[in-house]
């Protein structure tokens, strides 16, 4: 039964792990960028949930109101501002800047907030759990995780292959010059793709620091989670990203089953094995 | 009256002859620092061969060969281990584990090579990130090296180094210093040879190298195995050094690459002088800014990002772009025979 229970918590983790790479994903495919900071904005979507939720006294799901858009004009004047100033044929800028901004982020939220583990809670919800049958209790909040994940994929999806904005994105990722010629800024383009990437990076971050404790060192480890899920559901598939996540959430729950001390290196394991024997990914869509 | 003149192709120049004499010069004055260093110096200067060390593996890695790696602290980490693991279970003395350490961790770059080099780009990167994950949850489960909180090297094995302990830091010291030289020769004769020229080009344009008939792989991966054992003999000297090692401390992303990162940005990416004047600078804001802890660390990514938006080839390039300086005498240039 342990081992049920160990690959269901996994499926429901993966919903999590698939938030923190919807964004990652959707960057990549729009101007083939990589965000080194992507994690330390999730740890700092998570820490700006808690100030709201301590200093408003708001529930941390009522948070995500105000956390999601202001992370949206962050990532929106980032992009901007700064990044767009580097993006080009060389990869060097992008992962340079973003690589200080990593640490930037990450030093500014200790001084801050100091290195001490935070949590924010979610009251009665935390506990509420669902029994299924076979003597297995499920969490709601797993499962609330999930189902937003599912949704915020399935949003995204929309906007991709649905909506005007979506057009946008799939243009300037097919032929930025072109695209530009056809009317399109793709300076504001790009701007808008960082905004929804991190709209997204608010509502994982709100739901890690509901789920567990945080601290500002955690933002590379969330990255590279969150990169595991895109590469093994394949570069550019949205759907891929969230059984990436499941992959990766499953491999980590049946390593911790067997050994504690190999819950994270289980999921390593995992997405080295995928890259050995399917170096594209398992539904690859772009090169 | 008519002049004639003829041509011929030189590497080095007046500027590479000095910088060469200059360069002996210091490199006697550093090798005599037993003689007039403090103790303190010394820990410092060797810290700083070693940084220079793997900011020049570093920046051969990312600035020639094109491969970025934000993971090289795995084979910092992996030497270091090794020469615990040869000198504590093996019985090899500590100083010819470190050879020792170099050629493992050129063996153990062979599997991460073929299975990361499937990435490209920023992704390749990441990619390496994960391994050096992978290596340190990896030690920390190892009980016999002490598993997560570490192990020190046992005061016999420290003793074996030399007789007492102004000998031992001597030794260690030059070390260093000989393992900064050992670096640098080798990088310079690599990029001076044809295969340099192989790595330029590629650096220079993939499509047109290819063109040419380079083997892009094959040039990459030799680079990549290069790195990582020079990397891994780096890293069993610094943590000889610190005579202690834990998974955390020798895995750590920030110490053994982000700093290295900033170095090679601030210096100077994809020339061998970058490098150089980036650990000097980076050693002057630390021994300036350290005790102001992670503010110090929001002005060095504060001073990245500037750097990479306004001067992206780094303090050395723009001071090569103006005067055309060059201290290492690597590129070909015409010069005029008086006659």
């Amino acid at each position: 039964m342990d081992w049920v229970n160990a690959i269901v918590q996994g499926i429901l983790l993966g919903g999590l792990y698939a938030l923190f790479a919807a964004g990652l994903s959707l960057i990549f495919g729009v101007m083939r960028l990589v965000n080194i900071a992507h994690g330390d904005f999730i740890v700092l979507a998570a820490f700006l949930g808690l100030t709201i939720t301590s200093t408003l006294g708001l529930s941390p799901l009522v948070a995500l109101a105000l956390v999601v858009p202001v992370m949206a004009a962050i990532g929106y004047v980032l992009q901007r501002g700064i990044l767009n100033r580097t993006l080009g044929e060389d990869i060097l800028p992008p992962l340079m800047v973003t690589f200080g901004l990593s640490v930037i982020i990450q030093n500014g939220l200790l001084e801050i907030y100091s290195a001490d583990p935070q949590k924010m809670s979610a009251g009665s919800l935390e506990t509420a759990s669902l029994s299924l049958p076979g003597d297995l209790n499920v969490g709601v909040l797993p499962i609330l995780m999930f189902v937003v994940a599912v949704a915020v994929i399935a949003g995204l999806q929309w906007i991709f292959y649905r909506s005007s904005l979506g057009r946008a994105f799939r243009a300037v990722s097919d032929n930025q010059d072109i695209a530009q010629l056809m009317g399109l800024n793709k300076a504001h383009v790009f701007g808008m793709a960082m905004a929804l990437s991190l709209a997204v990076v608010g509502i994982a971050g709100v739901f890690l620091g509901i789920r567990t404790s945080f601290d500002p060192s955690i933002g590379p480890g969330r990255l590279i989670f969150g990169f595991e899920a895109v590469i093994i559901g394949g570069l550019g598939n949205l759907w891929g990203t969230l059984v990436g996540g499941i992959i990766l959430g499953v491999s980590q729950n049946i390593g911790a089953q067997i050994n504690p001390g190999w819950q994270l290196l289980a999921g390593h394991l995992a997405f080295l094995f995928v890259l050995a024997v399917r170096p594209r990914g398992l539904f690859p869509r772009i090169d | 009256m008519t002049t004639e003149h003829t041509y011929s192709i030189s590497r080095s120049s007046k500027a590479s002859l000095i910088a060469a004499a200059l360069g002996l010069l210091v490199l006697v004055v550093l090798a005599a620092a037993p003689l007039w260093a403090g103790r303190a110096d010394m820990r410092l200067l060797s810290e700083v061969f070693l940084y220079l060390s793997l900011a020049c593996l570093w920046n051969l890695l990312a600035g020639y060969a094109g491969l970025v790696s934000v993971g090289q602290q795995a084979f910092v980490g992996f030497g270091g281990y090794m020469l615990f693991a040869l000198a504590m279970f093996a019985g090899v003395s500590p100083l010819a584990a470190i050879p020792l350490a170099g050629i493992l961790g050129a063996l153990v770059a062979v599997p991460v090579a073929l299975l990361i080099f499937r990435l490209r780009g920023a992704y390749f990167a990441i990619g390496t990130w994960v391994i050096a994950e992978v290596f340190r949850l990896s030690f920390a489960q190892i009980s016999a090296l002490g598993g997560g909180s570490g192990t020190s090297l046992p005061v016999a094995l420290v003793r074996s180094i030399a007789s007492n302990r102004s000998m031992r830091e001597a030794t260690t010291y030059w070390m260093a210093l000989g393992m900064a030289v050992l670096v640098l020769v080798v990088i310079y004769a690599l990029l001076r040879s044809r295969k340099g020229l192989a790595l330029t080009a590629i650096r220079d344009s993939e499509l047109a190298s290819q063109s040419f008939g380079i083997d892009i792989w094959w040039h990459k991966f030799a680079v990549y195995l290069i790195t990582a054992g020079l990397t891994a003999m780096t890293g069993a000297l610094i943590f000889l050094q610190k005579l202690r090692i834990s998974p955390d401390a020798a895995f750590n992303v920030n110490d053994w690459t982000a700093f290295v990162i900033f170095i090679v940005v601030i210096g100077g990416i994809g020339t061998l002088e970058g490098p150089i004047l980036g650990v000097i600078v980076f050693f002057l804001l630390r021994e300036t800014l350290a005790d102001l802890g992670s503010t110090y660390l929001l002005i060095l990514g504060a001073v990245a990002i500037v750097v990479m938006l306004k001067a992206p080839k780094g303090l050395w390039g723009m001071l090569k772009e103006r005067t055309g300086l060059e201290l290492f005498p690597l590129s070909r240039r015409v010069v005029k025979n008086k006659t």
